[in-house]
């Protein structure tokens, strides 16, 4: 049994020009102790998977195929109240921006210790012994003086730690990380990513990382999603995808990052942007953009193929081994 | 990247007086000198207001006080007036000053009492309206506009014209403060729920909501103990003003006969009473009162501008 199943999840918008899918066939299953990372441009779709997995999509979108089972349960059958004690307890989230996810207006361990009280019966003075243990275990010096502080008496890297604590509260099985470094400075995006990768480690909890970021993703994770348009396009291993990616999309992403080696050289960049969701394309959802694309990839969709320990939905993977892409 | 351990530990109640002191709030008012000035008054007239029985040389609730033989007499500073009424007396002889004292203790609790209601209601409808939404948000502020579309004297008028007609005026007089609250507080209550509204619209989209939400927090939880706190200022500002307009709608209810009785009267009824003696010289029955209420309403609002500009971080100057 899987700890969380997703299975052909479908999330769909109704706008006024037409619903929308933000997210179409995404299939995966995770493990306790798995560290998956999920990558894609803006608009890929990857916050939304993010927050479907906690069935928390908010009007107008909604779920409107496929399922995600946590512990063989199906989220969608549960009533808001056990739903409410999945979410917090079971599976957490690490939000983006730490200057916006603490509630300017209460205390740091006012939040924390209603955390906890949401889930557990505990009183105010145990709920204080958890919350200074967990800010312990994420290197916040002193504890016990940060309970009494407002959010923004403390920097950005301190909150995103307190945040994490937060996560951490109720030994969640899974903390879904949503692009949690992307507000630090450099240095501090560093720990940040350390501390969560230690703290997963020690506590067997599986991670689901969604960024941007291909240089955090390979720190990080084991296994790797890459998103585009609302699809998974290539999975697999985050080695061999980082090393050697199938797709021509993961290719661009991957050569689009500066490299120190080369210099004079401008960055390679995937040419167009990515297709607004409004606008059906048939076929292969990336074909407008590719460079290998052929006739087949403007007629159907690619399914997947596996190609060493990776899956990739694209009609040229064979066609591109055999003949390596001269660009230059 | 540590803010470090050497940060002072401090025990708590030092430093939230220590915080007062250094506040925006508290640095703000000690640089304005017409708020420093408004809340004197305002402390004066509270403190008025509460000690009136101590500070009232004469029980103007009292019929065997009051003598009608003393009716109008000037204030004792002019010819004909009288040692023992500092401010004269009215048409039934009651002193004066005794009577705002009183007056402005009925004017301030009907007012602050009209306003606890308006803002309970208000708060509740208009937190419900803007975190919910949907057809129940269309449908509340709806409710809202037809509400504001009355004016808050004739719904007021209406109301008390029928209750006093249906259950006589007996019951009525009995009843009259707490009716003048109950039916200035439900007349108001709009101007709270589109406030707190239109702020939870803006506050729902952050995502300390979201986090919230992540948390497996219920949905009053989230409206009442995360979204609300973050609306108080508005709602702070708004109040001072509406103790205000209460006051106003209380004192021109009155005035034309619907409000306080005239053997408990507020500032109102007291401006109303004296109102036909004005012409036959007896000025100060109405003018008196009527300038302590309008000193009254004057400071609420200059403080609300006040509240207003130093809770706006927009208009923040460092």
């Amino acid at each position: 049994m899987a700890l969380l199943q997703v299975n052909d999840l479908e999330v769909s918008f109704d706008m006024r020009s037409g619903s929308v899918k933000a997210l179409q066939d995404i299939n995966f299953s995770i493990e306790r102790g798995d560290r998956v990372g999920i990558v894609g441009e803006s608009g890929a779709g990857k916050s939304v998977l993010g927050f479907s997995i906690l069935n928390l999509i908010s009007r107008p979108g909604s779920i409107t195929g496929g399922n995600v089972l946590f512990e063989d349960r199906d989220l969608a059958n549960l009533s808001a109240k056990e739903l409410r004690d999945i979410r917090g307890n079971r599976i957490s989230m690490i939000f983006q921006d730490p200057m916006m996810t603490l509630n300017p207006v209460l205390t740091i361990g006012t939040q924390m210790i209603e955390c906890l009280q949401a889930h557990r019966k505990i009183n105010k003075n145990d709920a204080k012994k958890i919350a200074i243990q967990k800010l312990q275990q994420v290197y916040i010096p002193s504890p016990e003086t940060r309970l009494d502080q407002y959010p923004h008496e403390l920097s950005g890297g301190m909150r995103q730690r307190i945040v994490i604590a937060i996560g951490l509260l109720m030994d969640p099985e899974i903390i879904i990380a949503d692009e949690p470094t992307t507000a630090l400075d450099v240095t501090i995006q560093a720990e940040i990513m350390e501390l969560i990768l230690e703290l997963c480690e020690r506590n067997h909890v599986a991670l689901i990382m969604i960024t941007h970021d291909l240089g955090v993703i390979s720190q990080v994770t084991n296994r790797l999603f890459v998103m585009y348009s609302g699809r998974i396009i290539e999975q697999g291993p985050t080695k061999e995808i980082i090393n050697d990616a199938q797709h021509p999309y993961t290719q661009g992403l991957i050569n689009a990052l500066p490299q120190m080696t080369i210099r004079g050289e401008r960055l390679q960049q995937i040419p167009g942007s990515m297709p607004s969701l409004n606008t059906r394309i048939t076929g292969c959802v990336f074909h407008p953009r590719c460079e290998h694309a052929e006739n087949t990839c403007t007629r159907t969709h690619p399914k997947y193929t596996t190609s060493g320990g990776c899956k990739v939905a694209c009609h040229m993977v064979e066609k591109m081994k055999s003949q390596p892409l001269l660009s230059e | 990247m540590t803010q470090n351990s050497t940060l002072p530990v401090n025990n708590q109640a030092h430093t939230m007086s220590e915080k007062f002191f250094k506040s925006h709030f508290w640095h703000s008012f000690k640089i304005d000198i017409v708020a420093q000035l408004c809340f004197l008054v305002f402390i004066a007239y509270v403190f008025m207001a509460l000690f009136a029985p101590a500070i009232a040389p004469f029980d103007p609730y009292d019929p065997a006080s009051i003598d009608i033989m003393n009716s109008e007499i000037p204030p004792s500073w002019s010819e004909e007036g009288d040692e023992s009424f500092w401010l004269g007396t009215d048409n039934q002889g009651r002193d004066l000053w005794s009577t705002i004292l009183y007056g402005t203790r009925v004017s301030l609790l009907i007012g602050i009492g009209a306003v606890f209601l308006q803002a309970f209601l208000g708060i509740c409808i208009g937190l419900v309206a803007g975190y919910i939404g949907g057809r129940l948000d269309s449908f509340l502020m709806r409710m809202a506009d037809v509400q504001l579309s009355f004016s808050t004297l004739m719904v007021a008028i209406i109301f008390l014209a029928v209750f006093q007609a249906s259950f006589g005026t007996e019951l009525y007089q009995e009843l009259a403060m707490f009716m003048l609250i109950l039916v200035i507080g439900i007349a108001e209550w709009p101007q709270y729920a589109r406030t707190v509204r239109a702020s939870v619209l803006a506050e729902k989209e952050k995502e300390y909501v979201d986090a919230a939400r992540v948390i497996g927090l219920s949905t009053p939880r989230i409206m009442f103990r995360h979204i609300l706190p973050n609306t108080l200022s508005p709602i702070l500002v708004i109040s001072t003003v509406q103790v205000a307009n209460a006051i106003i709608a209380e004192a021109s209810l009155s005035f034309l006969g619907l409000g306080m009785p005239a053997s408990e009267p507020s500032l109102g009824s007291l401006i109303s009473s004296g109102f036909e003696y004005i012409f036959s010289g007896a000025w100060w029955i109405t003018m008196i009162p009527g300038i302590v209420l309008v000193l009254l309403v004057l400071v609420m609002n200059l403080l609300g501008d006040w509240l207003r500009d130093v809770l706006n971080p927009k208009l923040y100057k460092g």
